[in-house]
C-alpha cells in the first residue's frame, strides 16, 4: 500500500443516490459512500446490474443526461463539489483532474483518427502548449506506457494496434495531464490474460509515480486480491461493504460478499482423469487452414495444426488458449461447423470429416455458445426452440414436450417457462435454456464455447455446476472451451493447451495446471490473476496444498 | 494510399469497357435488321443497302466492334438519324445545363441536408427533430414537377422574382445563367435534401452512442468538439454512399424538370431521341450516363478510403 494516514482524501462519495429518469420505482444506486486517498487503489466490485459502473460514471459526470441523474448527496473532488461545477468547469476538470479508462479498448478510441492524434487532443483542449511542445509531450506519454516504436505508434490508426496496445493508448491517454483520480472501468477485462497483468503492472507503476488515487471498477476477484488496497461490495445499487482487501477475502462480513468471494473458481485443479471408458471423440492430425493459396502469394491462415486428442465418455476435457490460440477452430471443426483441412474427428468410431450428411453426427454432437442473449431466436418460445431439434429428428410433438420438459427440469428450470420468450430470462437462465436445448437432444458430446465466459461469477459457479450435473447423471462428455484457466481448473478432467494453432502440452487437469512442463503454460498460469489465493476457502492457496 | 487509389482506378476501366460492349451489342442484337430498324419502315431496298455500307453494317459483328469502340475513343459517336448532326456535338450541346442543373442541385441538397440532420440528431426527439422529420417526409413525398409548378406560380408569376422558364448558357453573363437555375435546383432538390438529412441524422445518432464518443468526453471535448471532432468523420462512410446514390438518381430524374422548367438538357435530348428511335443519339447518352455512374461510384469509393483508413485495402 502506498497510502499513510495523512495522505490526502481525493475522491470522496457522500451519500450518493443516482435515479432514472424520469424517476422510477426505486433508485438504480442508493446511498453509496467512499473514500479514496491519493495513492490508494480501490476497488467497486459487483455483479452486472450492481451500479458499479454507473457510480463510476457518476464522478465522471457522464452520466447519459436523459436517462439518468444524481439525485441525492455530494461527489467531492480534492474538496469540490463536482455535483455543481458549471459544465464549462467539469470539461476542464475531466483528464486534468480526473480521468477515464473504459472496458473496451477496442471500440473506446476513434478509429478514423491516428492514436497520436487523439492523445494530443487532450493537450489541445488543457493545455496553450504549442505543437511541437504537445509532440514531444505525447512521444514521451507513449514510453511511459512502454510502447514500442513510438514514432511509428503516434501516426498508427487504431485499427493497427492490437487490444493490449490500443488499451495502453488509452491508459497514456488518460494520465497524460497527471490527473488526480483515475478511474478504471473493467479496464482488462477484454484483454487476454497476458495482456491483462501488463496493463494491471502498468497502471500500479504510473500510479506510484504520481501518487494517483485509483476507482478500480470490476467484476473480477482474482484482479481484485492483485491490486487493490481497499475494496467497495455493491450489489444491487447498494453498498454491502466496504474494507481492506485482506478483510473482505479473508473475512467477508455480510453474506452476499461470502457468496461472491466463494463463487471465484480457484486455480487448484480438483477433478481426475476419467479411462476406462470407450473413447467419444478422437481428434487425429487435425488441420485447418483459413483461406486459399493463391498462384504466387500465400494469404492462409493456419489456425490450427498437428491437433491430436481424445475424450473419453463423460470427460470433461478442456481447450485451453488465448483469443487467436485456435481452440474455436477446433470446436467448429469437431462439429464440422467448418470442414478441416486434413486429418480425422472421429465419433464414436465413426470419422466424421468424409462424411457427406452430418444429420446423425449433429444429434451426437451439439453446441453450447458464450453469449446466451443471442445464441436463442428471440421470436420463439423456449418450447419451440428446444423441441425444434427433436422434432427435426422424427419425435412427434407430445413426446417432444415430454422430454423437454424433463430436460428443463434437470437445468433447474420448471418446465412451466416452455410458453414464455427469451427476453424474459436474464442472462444465466438463458444460458441454463441454452444448456438444455443442446441436452435435450441426448448427445454424446457437448461443445460448450466460453459457455461461462459472459456470466456474472456467482451464475457461473451455477453453470459449472450444472454442467458437472449433467454429465454425472446423463454421462455425456465435455468439449470445455475457456480462456479461464480458473474455469478449467473447476470442471475439467484433462486439458490441453493452445498456443498459435498447435497444441503445447496436453494431459490430466491436475498435472498440467499445477505443475506445467511448457514455458507459455507456466506464463498463462503466472499471469492468472491470484494464482495464489483459494475464494473458496477464504484463504490463500499455500493452505490448501496440506488437504 | 496511393495503390489504394490506383487500383480503384483501374478497376473501372473493365466496368467501362463492358458497358461500351453491352451498348454497342443492344443494336445489334434487337430482333430484326438494324438497317430496317435506322431507316425506318419505308425504306428501299437501295437505302437499306446504302446504309448497311455506310453503317459498316455488313462487315462481321467483332470487326464492328472494333471500329466502333475506335471511333467513340475519338469521340465520334456518328451522326444523329434524325438531324443528321454528329451526335458528340448534340450530346455537348445538351450536356452543359444538365450538368449544370445538377451541381447546383446536389450542392444545395449537401449543403441544406446537412446540418438539418446534424441538428436533428443533436435535438433527437424534441420538436426540432420532429419538425425536420416531418419536413423530409413531405419533401419526400411530393413529386417535383408539383413543387416545380407551385414554385413558378409564386416566385415567377406572382413575385416576379425569377425568370419562369428557359435556359442561359452562362457565356451570357452569369445573373443570367444563375438566375434560371434557382428554382429549377430548388424544386428538385427537395426530394434529396429529405433523404440525405434522414440519413446524415440516423448516422449521426448512431455514432454518438459509440464508446469513442464517451472517450472524447472524458478528455474534456465540448459537445461541438465531440460532432465536428469525432462523430461527423465516423458518420461520413453512409452519407457519402447516400450522396453518390442521389446524383446518380438525379441525372436520371432531371428528364422531368428540364421538362417543367424548359430546360435543353440531356433529359430533353434523350426523350426525344427515344421518341425519334434515333438509336446513334441512344448509344451515345447511354454510355455516357454509364460513364458518369461509373466515376460516381469510383468518387464514392475513394472518399471511402479518406474518411475511413480501415478501408485503405
Amino acid at each position: 500500500m502506498t497510502t499513510t494516514p495523512d495522505s490526502q482524501v481525493v475522491l470522496s462519495v457522500e451519500d450518493v443516490t443516482v435515479d432514472t429518469r424520469p424517476k422510477g420505482q426505486k433508485p438504480i444506486v442508493r446511498n453509496i459512500s467512499f473514500d479514496v486517498k491519493e495513492g490508494e487503489t480501490v476497488c467497486i466490485v459487483g455483479e452486472s446490474g450492481s451500479g458499479k459502473s454507473v457510480t463510476s460514471m457518476a464522478v465522471m459526470g457522464l452520466l447519459p443526461k436523459d436517462a439518468l441523474q444524481v439525485t441525492g448527496g455530494r461527489i467531492m473532488l480534492d474538496g469540490e463539489d463536482i455535483l455543481k461545477v458549471t459544465p464549462a468547469r467539469m470539461r476542464e476538470l475531466r483528464a486534468a483532474s480526473v480521468a477515464m479508462v473504459f472496458q473496451e479498448p477496442m471500440t473506446a478510441l476513434n478509429p478514423v483518427k491516428t492514436v497520436g492524434d487523439q492523445i494530443d487532443e487532450v493537450l489541445r483542449l488543457h493545455t496553450k502548449d504549442s505543437p511541437a511542445e504537445r509532440r514531444k509531450k505525447v512521444l514521451s506519454m507513449l514510453d511511459r506506457v512502454h510502447l514500442p516504436d513510438i514514432e511509428r505508434v503516434y501516426k498508427s490508426y487504431p485499427h493497427e494496434l492490437s487490444g493490449g496496445q490500443r488499451q495502453r493508448i488509452v491508459i497514456a491517454m488518460a494520465l497524460i495531464l497527471r490527473p488526480r483520480l483515475l478511474l478504471a472501468d473493467e479496464p482488462t477485462t477484454a484483454l487476454d490474460v497476458t495482456t491483462q497483468k501488463q496493463i494491471l503492472y502498468l497502471i500500479k507503476e504510473l500510479q506510484e509515480q504520481e501518487k494517483t488515487a485509483v476507482v478500480f471498477v470490476t467484476h473480477d476477484f482474482g484482479v481484485v486480491s492483485e491490486i487493490a488496497d481497499r475494496i467497495v461490495v455493491m450489489n444491487r445499487g447498494d453498498l454491502v461493504e466496504t474494507g481492506t482487501r485482506d478483510e473482505i477475502l479473508t473475512a467477508p462480513k455480510k453474506d452476499y460478499t461470502r457468496m461472491l468471494v466463494s463463487s471465484v473458481p480457484s486455480l487448484i485443479p480438483r477433478r481426475e482423469p476419467i479411462a476406462a471408458q470407450p473413447k467419444v471423440l478422437d481428434v487425429i492430425s487435425l488441420q485447418k487452414r483459413y483461406g486459399k493459396k493463391g498462384l504466387l502469394s500465400d494469404n492462409t491462415v493456419l489456425a490450427a495444426q498437428d491437433i491430436n486428442f481424445t475424450v473419453h465418455k463423460g470427460e470433461i476435457t478442456g481447450i485451453i488458449g488465448e483469443s487467436g490460440s485456435g481452440k474455436s477452430t477446433v470446436a467448429r471443426c469437431v462439429m464440422r461447423l467448418t470442414d478441416p483441412t486434413e486429418g480425422s474427428v472421429v465419433v464414436n468410431g465413426r470419422d466424421i470429416v468424409p462424411m457427406n450428411n452430418l444429420r446423425d453426427v449433429r444429434k451426437q454432437v451439439q453446441y453450447i455458445f458464450q453469449d446466451p442473449y443471442r445464441s436463442l431466436n428471440p421470436r420463439r418460445t423456449i418450447g419451440q426452440s428446444l423441441m425444434e431439434g427433436l422434432i427435426n429428428y422424427g419425435m412427434d410433438e407430445a413426446e417432444a414436450k415430454k422430454r423437454v420438459g424433463e430436460t428443463l427440469e434437470l437445468v433447474n428450470m420448471p418446465a412451466s417457462v416452455m410458453n414464455r420468450y427469451p427476453h424474459q430470462f436474464s442472462g444465466g437462465q438463458r444460458q441454463r435454456v441454452a444448456i438444455a436445448r443442446a441436452v435435450v437432444m441426448k448427445p454424446d458430446l457437448l461443445i460448450a464455447d466460453e459457455a461461462v465466459s459472459a456470466l456474472d461469477v456467482t451464475v457461473q459457479a451455477q453453470v459449472l455446476k450444472l454442467l458437472e450435473d449433467i454429465r454425472d447423471n446423463t454421462g455425456v462428455s465435455i468439449l470445455f472451451i475457456t480462456h479461464d484457466l480458473r474455469v478449467a481448473a473447476q470442471i475439467c478432467n484433462t486439458v490441453v493447451v493452445m498456443q498459435k494453432g498447435k497444441i503445447v502440452e496436453h494431459g490430466a487437469a491436475r498435472d498440467i495446471l499445477a505443475n506445467p512442463q511448457h514455458a507459455y503454460t507456466r506464463a498463462l498460469i503466472d499471469a492468472a490473476p491470484a494464482p495464489d489465493w483459494d475464494f473458496q476457502n477464504f484463504r490463500p492457496a499455500t493452505a490448501a496444498v496440506a488437504v | 494510399m496511393l495503390s489504394f487509389v490506383v487500383k480503384r482506378v483501374l478497376s473501372a476501366v473493365p466496368v467501362l469497357f463492358m458497358v461500351a460492349v453491352i451498348v454497342f451489342m443492344v443494336l445489334r442484337l434487337s430482333p430484326g435488321d438494324p438497317a430496317v430498324m435506322i431507316a425506318g419502315p419505308n425504306a428501299t431496298s437501295e437505302q437499306l443497302a446504302d446504309l448497311r455500307e455506310s453503317m459498316g453494317l455488313n462487315r462481321p459483328l467483332l470487326e464492328q466492334l472494333v471500329i466502333w469502340l475506335g471511333d467513340i475513343g475519338r469521340g465520334d459517336f456518328g451522326t444523329s438519324l434524325v438531324s443528321g448532326k454528329p451526335v458528340t456535338e448534340l450530346v455537348m450541346d445538351r450536356l452543359w445545363p444538365t450538368l449544370a442543373l445538377s451541381t447546383t442541385t446536389i450542392i444545395l441538397a449537401v449543403a441544406v441536408a446537412l446540418p438539418l440532420g446534424v441538428i436533428a440528431a443533436w435535438q433527437q426527439g424534441k420538436w426540432l427533430d420532429r419538425l425536420v422529420m416531418a419536413g423530409s417526409v413531405v419533401g419526400f413525398s411530393v413529386p417535383v414537377f408539383i413543387i416545380g409548378y407551385v414554385m413558378i406560380l409564386i416566385f415567377a408569376r406572382k413575385l416576379g422574382w425569377f425568370p419562369v422558364q428557359g435556359y442561359k448558357p452562362i457565356a451570357d453573363g452569369f445573373g443570367e445563367f444563375a438566375s434560371r437555375l434557382v428554382l429549377p435546383s430548388i424544386a428538385l432538390s427537395f426530394p434529396y435534401i429529405a433523404l440525405i438529412a434522414r440519413i446524415v441524422r440516423t448516422n449521426v445518432i448512431e455514432v454518438m452512442g459509440e464508446d469513442y464518443i464517451r472517450t472524447a468526453r472524458a478528455k474534456g471535448q465540448t459537445e461541438r468538439g465531440v460532432m465536428t471532432e469525432h462523430a461527423l468523420r465516423n458518420a461520413a462512410v453512409p452519407i457519402v454512399t447516400i450522396i453518390g446514390v442521389s446524383i446518380a438518381m438525379l441525372i436520371s430524374g432531371v428528364v422531368v424538370t428540364e421538362s417543367v422548367f424548359n430546360i435543353p438538357g440531356l433529359g430533353r435530348l434523350v426523350l426525344e431521341a427515344v421518341l425519334a428511335r434515333d438509336y446513334t443519339v441512344i448509344q451515345a447518352v447511354i454510355l455516357l450516363f454509364s460513364t458518369i455512374y461509373v466515376f460516381i461510384n469510383l468518387s464514392v469509393d475513394l472518399l471511402y478510403g479518406l474518411f475511413d483508413p480501415r478501408i485503405r485495402y
